[in-house]
């Protein structure tokens, strides 16, 4: 990532010829995209306390610790022993390599009280002291610490101004790299004396400035002739491992893509996201104060755990014993897994450090043990250190780095941050997060219960429902919200809701068995009824039978009647043994 | 500046004759015009005020570098007043005999004189 970045530069940037000397400080390699212009003059101004003193230090022990380029360290504002002493604390050792023969160190203290000018003079002097020092260490590297106190200390400007001029031309006649630190002046100039008129290739500037009351340091590469470089303000930070400029590495955007799913630990959440979050991805949970937006933090972090992988939990309001004894009114006990070593709970309030060194300390913490799930709980108080009243655009540029620090690890990441809605801290971080949860309180009927809503979720058909997002001693669960003609209802309006439908589904249900029972009867009704019928037809066929019998009985007794009667006529007439005609 | 002091010229106030060993250090590289004018004006200067009892000892940092670092010595030429205290350096070719006697204190500056 960092290689790509530095590649980047180099190619696009640095005409050929220019070559450079690495600082060594992570960041402003990266910057000025390999170093400061070799064999030439660079100047660092900055107020008082801005950190010029070791960021020159900070190049002159990366030369000689790293790039075998030994140097000399001239100043003018402190004697060398407390040159030494001061930097010893952030691990520069000047005494051992001074013993090595890989540094000079040359103090002057120049008292104005206690010289005259009268006449001509030059800095021959310093020259052969300079050059006495460069060949006994072989220095390719020379910093001269805050040279400007030589103006006003011999009473003639003019003078000093040529001889620094000269030196400068001497010191790149030399071949070594010179940094300059200067003190920034109250006028237009970059410095106090104007001592960048002696520097054309290469100006850094260092501030140090104070914003809602906390510290921020900024570097700001004004001017490199010959090469590209970043312009934008970077901050940076002293910490015990020296200098560090903290570039926005997200401008190479070229993280890894992961396919795999990472599960929240609340499966129905899972099931909203699609299947849980990408690994790698970076979830935000906003919310007001009381929504369960830590909960649900510890929920990722446990579910982490319970796969085995690290985790990081990073506190920003709470104490970890806090949160241990709250989650685990919750269901949730995190104390074994951070007993086991799998997760790390780091808390601290961020108005107790800076902003930078708050991300640096994240860093290192990042650095010596790279955990797969990392949370930071309540964001939003970065942005707002005590005053939570105005949104600080440096705490976003620094909870963006925070993330990005993320995810150029590949760390599936979940901050959570107090909102109001959806103000602009919110909104100008919610472009750099890939999940966007937010918990929202509703009050109805004297109760608050919260609802869970999935903002967005880039890459992942995810579930455009509310749910309600209900806190229970075993864990945060999602449930259903009731959607109905008076919207949205949730806790003791939704039971009541659910009861009032269930009733109505009885009555509905009981109405139809009745309706069933009814039809029965009428079924069974007209059976009887048809049978009834049957029975009817079927006699009234018998009855019809009968009488077409009898009918035919009828019609051959009247034959053999009339027969019987002819023949008795006939006998009357003629005898009986003629055959009746 | 408690001294006694004896007008010399009639004008100027002198703090020398005291008796007191002056010791006074004259940096120089080689043998440059600015550094010869400045050895010249030195020891004229001392030669009218601090007659027989001051010593000038001569560094040529070309030849010892590191003796302008442990001297904390910049510029050349430089006049070191080592004693008596306390010590007070005087840089240029001192080509300004007035502004290098009171730069040396051998006289008070015209507003010290006014004062009194």
């Amino acid at each position: 990532m960092d290689d790509t970045v530095l590649t980047s530069f180099t190619d696009g940037a640095v005409g050929p010829g220019l070559e450079k000397a690495p600082t060594g400080i992570p960041g402003l390699d990266q910057i000025t995209g390999g170093g400061l212009p070799l064999g030439r003059v660079t100047l660092v101004a900055g107020s008082a306390g801005a950190g010029k003193t070791l960021l020159g230090l900070n190049f002159l022990v990366a030369g000689a610790r790293q790039y075998g380029d030994p140097g000399v360290l001239m100043t003018f504002e402190e004697s060398a022993a407390k040159v030494a002493l001061n930097v010893r604390s952030l691990g520069f050792d000047l005494d051992e390599l001074q013993r090595s023969g890989l540094l000079a160190v040359l103090a002057f203290q120049v008292d104005p009280s206690e010289t005259v000018a009268v006449g001509e003079f030059d800095f021959a002097p310093l020259f052969a002291i300079l050059d006495d020092a460069i060949r006994r260490v072989g220095a390719k590297r020379v910093v001269l610490d805050t040279i400007e106190v030589l103006f006003g200390a011999f009473g003639d400007d003019t003078i000093v101004r040529s001889e620094l001029s000269r030196l400068m031309r001497w010191l790149e006649d030399r071949g070594v790299t010179v940094v300059l630190t200067g003190e920034r002046g109250n006028g237009s100039g970059l410095t106090r004396h104007g001592i960048e008129e002696y520097v054309t290739d290469c100006v850094i500037v260092l501030d140090h400035r104070v914003n809602a009351e906390i510290s921020t340091r900024r570097l700001r590469v004004v001017k490199y002739r010959g090469s590209a470089h970043g312009t934008n303000e970077y901050p940076f930070l002293i910490s015990a491992r020296g200098f560090t400029v903290l570039p926005i590495t997200s401008v190479a955007l070229n993280y890894e893509a992961s396919e795999e799913r990472v599960s929240t630990g609340i499966a129905r959440l899972d099931h909203m996201l699609g299947g849980g979050m990408f690994r790698g991805s970076t979830l935000m949970v906003s919310g007001a104060a009381g929504t369960g937006k830590t909960s649900l933090g510890a929920h990722v972090v446990n579910s982490a755990c319970e796969r085995g992988e690290q985790a990081l939990l990073v506190l920003l309001e709470e104490s970890p014993e806090q949160v241990l004894r709250n989650m685990r009114s919750l269901g949730l006990d995190l104390r074994p897994w951070v007993e086991a070593g799998l997760l790390r709970i780091w808390a601290s309030r961020p108005s107790a450090y800076g902003l930078e060194t708050h991300l640096a300390i994240l860093a290192e913490l990042i650095e010596e043990k790279t955990p797969a799930v990392a949370v930071i709980d309540g964001i939003a108080s970065l942005s707002n250190g005590i005053s939570s009243t105005e949104v600080n655009p440096e705490a976003i540029s620094i909870v963006a780095r925070k993330i990005d620090l993320f995810k150029s690890r590949g760390i599936t990441n979940v901050i959570t941050m107090l909102d109001q809605g959806e103000d602009v801290s919110t909104v100008a971080l919610s472009a750099m997060v890939d999940t966007w949860l937010q918990l929202r309180n509703t009050e109805t009927n004297g109760e608050r219960n919260r609802l869970l809503f999935v903002l967005k979720s880039r890459g992942t058909a995810h579930s455009n429902q509310v749910r309600e997002f209900v806190l229970t001693d075993h864990g945060v669960e999602l449930v259903d919200v009731y959607v109905g003609a008076a919207g949205v209802l949730a806790g003791a309006a939704r039971v009541t809701q659910q009861a009032v439908k269930r009733e109505e589904e009885l009555r509905i249900a009981e109405e139809l068995a009745g309706r069933r029972r009814e039809l029965n009867r009428s079924v069974i009704e007209r059976e009887a009824h048809m049978v009834a019928v049957q029975d009817q037809l079927d006699a009234e066929r018998t009855e019809i039978k009968r009488i077409d019998v009898r009918a035919g009985h009828l019609v051959a007794d009247t034959a053999a009647d009339r027969s019987e009667m002819a023949a008795r006529r006939w006998a009357d007439a003629t005898p009986h043994n003629g055959e009746p005609q | 500046m408690s001294e006694p002091y004896t007008a010399n010229d009639g004008t100027d106030a002198d703090v020398a004759g005291t008796g007191e060993q002056w010791d006074l250090c004259l940096y120089v590289t080689d043998q440059s015009p600015k550094c010869l004018r400045a050895i010249e004006n030195l020891r004229r200067a001392c030669e009218q005020h601090l007659a027989g009892q001051y010593t000038i000892e001569i560094v040529d940092l070309l030849k010892d570098p590191r003796r302008a670092a442990d001297d904390q010595i910049l510029a050349v030429p430089t006049v070191v007043r080592r004693f008596p205290a306390p010590i007070r350096k005087i840089v240029g070719d001192l080509s300004d005999d007035d502004r290098l006697l009171v730069g040396l204190q051998l006289r008070r500056s015209p507003s010290q004189r006014d004062d009194r």
